[in-house]
């Protein structure tokens, strides 16, 4: 790709419809303008600080109802469809799960595939990936497209023509490690996260140069200060310093090397800090009696310096995990007030099913309430420690190995797992997907081999007692940490939220139907059934004078494994009433894009 | 991550008294030279098919032997992210309820250790060798009979409600196996 080839140049050399915008110094420089467009959908989370909103309101509240299907895209894979397309100018890039397809549609021409790429990855790396093959999306910028792939090659293919124009491996699919996250660009880097938490892998986050591939930085989860990219005086967690390796004194000899941690999830950037933020998830193995320690840092709020690596503050959630209550959803900048000051506010859903709100400045933590009131394994999370209040009965660290401990809430899948959250000015609200589901869980000794599973439990899901409804999705204010309304979803909410000022919020369910409700109230406005259940994220965009909303069906990962396997049997003891219906039921597998519109 | 189990608590009872099923044609290789998962009340596998056939016992108030047992702790845990909950498949892996309908137990033995590749146009389909894995190969016996229990519909979904005590016999070799 010619260096200096600036974005508008290839979309005005197809199309010649777009608006212009000056090439820039920095990959950065153009996306920072580019997602204060509406028209355009130019990284997974819809901008920088990860809000999924956008400020078309051409479809809104009144005349959602009216919605309509203008056109659908199959992608012919049947895996699960996670992340959603992004569409730059008069391009749409939809990405599929393995093989890692990916197409360049041109809407100016009723979305004809200008180029598609499918790389040859070896199917090895097919059963390492823990649930399903899925993806989360592909990265823009500076005409280029940057995919991870499953085999965690990250590869920059150039947004026009889709040739290949650098590839560079993240990691090793034979030892667990793969991808299955969507790359960020921050500057003049690519960002991209691990997966492999079940593998006994240590997970990192790696920035390469958009140009070259070449590595910047690589921030581990945990091991020494200088693979954590930690100062022991300067990093700090809740305001202290960490002190001197703090991601290797926290765990039992050298456990540490198979420590998990894996960066699967979104990352958000901080501009005027500089500093991005993202999640690491569960310590490996599931057995906790076999990992003794807190196990930093796993299960923890990274704030990075986006140069360097260098970690400004931490804060570990969930010290030694003892659920897999993985740390890795979406952080939520917003400026919101707190007690009438106007703060730069971090918010973040987790697994443990607490929804935390931090000062993304310091680290300071301000809010830490339930977001779905089914959670038992804690009370509540003392905001000067940051600890959570645990409770011993659902302890599978107390229960010990080979104790069956029962009746958890949340189970393993957390009261919210990855689909990303919205949040509306507007309205001063986050829109949430999430799980209500609780677990047994049983911990049992196991050996590390590695690229094998490296798990350690047994587990058995499902709804909280005297519920029926294995999802709900919730309109939540971060600034006092309550549920401001909640609607009910026969399964998990796996989709991720999108927040328009239409005061419409859109999301899909796992039987397959693209919801429109009220961002005020939750009336919903709006429901179609898409051809397979919706496990990706709703999109907008505008072209042509006419605003879209696009989204990908296709049902598996975690839903492919267990949720259509279903619930049966009447769940003696734990209250639930009557049967719960396979999500087999409902759907059946195979990667559709459903793109909606107004009628003329 | 996000692995389910989600599971009910029904439990078929019948009873079978049958023997377990040997462990002999386990071919792991551990580092402490232990090769011996499970209890074993034969020694080859040419003399065990009726044993095969039956690799479990299930008495009338539904305790199932500890190898059901703790096939299905292994199975959930190493197995379940692809072939589903209780045996019962994915969208993208086999019911093995189905499965082992049909395979022998030499057939289940072989791809379980060698794993299996069937991926073209249409399907993906990549069953990886466990040959190497000790929390797999160590239970391979247990998991095989929790399967068939399955399989032959006697075991419901979910946790066997009630199993027969691990003995310190077999956490010692559980631990010999897993080495240490």
């Amino acid at each position: 790709m010619a260096k200096l080839m600036p974005a508008s140049g290839f979309i005005l050399g197809l199309a010649g419809a777009v608006s212009l915008w000056s090439a820039s110094a920095l990959a950065n420089d153009e996306l920072l303008k580019l997602q204060q467009d509406p028209k355009q959908w130019v990284m997974p989370l819809g901008n920088y600080a990860g809000n999924r909103y956008s400020k078309l309101d051409q479809i809104n509240s009144k005349n959602v109802k009216n919605l309509q299907v203008a056109w659908t895209f199959s992608t012919g894979v049947l895996r699960g469809h996670e992340g959603g397309p992004l569409v730059i100018g008069n391009m749409m890039y939809v990405h599929a799960p393995f093989p890692n397809t990916v197409f360049a549609l041109d809407l100016s021409k009723g979305g004809q595939i200008v180029w598609k790429y499918e790389p040859k990855q070896d199917p090895n790396v097919i059963p390492v990936m823990c649930c399903d093959t899925v993806n989360r999306g592909v990265a823009y910028a500076d005409g280029l497209i940057f995919l991870h792939q499953a085999d965690t090659n990250l590869v920059a293919l150039d947004a026009m023509t889709g040739k290949e124009v650098w590839k560079v491996a993240d990691g090793d699919p034979s030892k667990g490690e793969t991808g299955t996250s969507a790359p960020m660009i921050i500057k003049n880097m690519v960002l991209v996260g691990t997966s492999g938490g079940e593998f006994g892998v240590r997970g990192h986050v790696t920035a390469y140069d958009v140009k070259s591939g070449k590595q910047v930085w690589r921030g581990y989860s945990m091991g020494p200060d200088s693979d954590t990219l930690m100062d022991p005086e300067k990093t700090t967690a809740l305001g202290q310093p960490v002190g001197k390796d703090s991601g290797t004194a926290t765990w039992k000899g050298d456990q540490w090397k198979i420590g998990g941690g894996t960066t699967w999830g979104w990352m958000s950037y901080d501009p005027d800090l500089n500093l991005v933020y993202y999640g690491s998830g569960n310590p490996s193995t599931w057995n906790p009696v076999q990992r003794p320690g807190d196990n930093k840092w796993s299960m923890t709020i990274w704030a990075r310096d986006a140069d360097t690596g260098m970690t400004k503050w931490v804060y570990q959630m969930t010290p030694h995990d003892e659920w897999d209550y993985d740390g890795v959803n979406e952080m939520q900048l917003v400026d919101q007030k707190i007690d009438g000051k106007e703060r730069k506010l971090l918010v973040h859903f987790d697994r443990n099913g607490f929804g935390y709100t931090l000062d993304r400045v310091t680290g300071e933590l301000l809010v830490a309430e339930k977001f779905d009131p089914a959670v038992n394994w804690a009370t509540k999370v003392d905001l000067k420690t940051g600890l959570p209040d645990r409770v011993k009965q659902f302890s599978t660290e107390a229960g010990g190995q080979d104790t069956n401990t029962q009746g958890i809430c949340p189970a393993a899948l957390g009261s919210k797992d990855e689909q990303p959250s919205a949040y509306s000015p507007k309205t001063g609200l986050f829109y949430v997907p999430t799980n209500h589901v609780c677990m047994d869980y049983e911990p049992y000794k196991i050996a590390y081999t590695a690229g094998q599973p490296y798990v350690g439990a047994t587990l058995s899901m499902y709804p909280p007692k005297g519920d029926s409804n294995l999802g709900n999705f919730i309109a939540w204010d971060a600034t006092t940490g309550k549920i401001k309304w909640s609607i009910p979803e026969t399964f998990s909410v796996w989709s991720g939220a999108l927040a328009t000022a239409g005061n419409v919020v859109f999301y899909g369910t796992l039987e397959g139907y693209l919801k429109a409700v009220d961002a005020e109230t939750g009336k919903e406005l709006y429901r179609f059934k898409t051809p397979s259940g919706i496990i990706g994220n709703v999109n907008t965009y505008e072209y042509d004078g006419k605003q879209y909303i696009a989204v990908l069906s296709g049902v598996g990962g975690w839903a492919g494994i267990g949720m259509a396997a279903g619930l049966t049997g009447d769940q003696e003891g734990l209250g639930a009433v009557g049967a719960y219906k396979a999500l087999s039921q409902y759907t059946a597998l195979g990667g559709t894009m459903t793109v909606f519109a107004l009628p003329e | 991550m996000r692995l389910n189990g989600i599971g009910s608590r029904i439990l078929t009872t019948a009873a079978f008294a049958v023997a377990l099923l040997t462990a002999g044609a386990v071919a792991h290789a551990q580092d402490t030279g232990q090769a011996q998962p499970t209890q074993q009340q034969n020694s080859t596998t040419t003399a065990a098919t009726s044993d095969q056939d039956k690799p479990y016992t299930i008495a009338p108030d539904g305790t199932v032997s500890w190898p059901v047992f703790s096939g299905f702790r292994r199975f959930n845990s190493e197995c379940i992210v692809c072939h589903g909950p209780d045996g019962v498949g994915s969208t993208f892996a086999p019911a093995l309820i189905d499965s082992l309908k049909v395979l022998t137990y030499e057939q289940f033995l072989d791809t379980v250790t060698n794993g299996k590749t069937e991926v073209n146009t249409a399907v993906q389909k990549k069953m990886p060798a466990f040959g190497t894995n000790p929390n797999v190969m160590c239970f391979i016996d247990d998991i095989y009979a929790y399967l068939k229990a399955r399989s032959d519909g006697v075991l419901g979904r979910g946790r066997p409600q009630k199993h027969d005590p691990k003995t310190a016999d077999v956490g010692q070799a559980e631990d010999a196996c897993l080495g240490g």
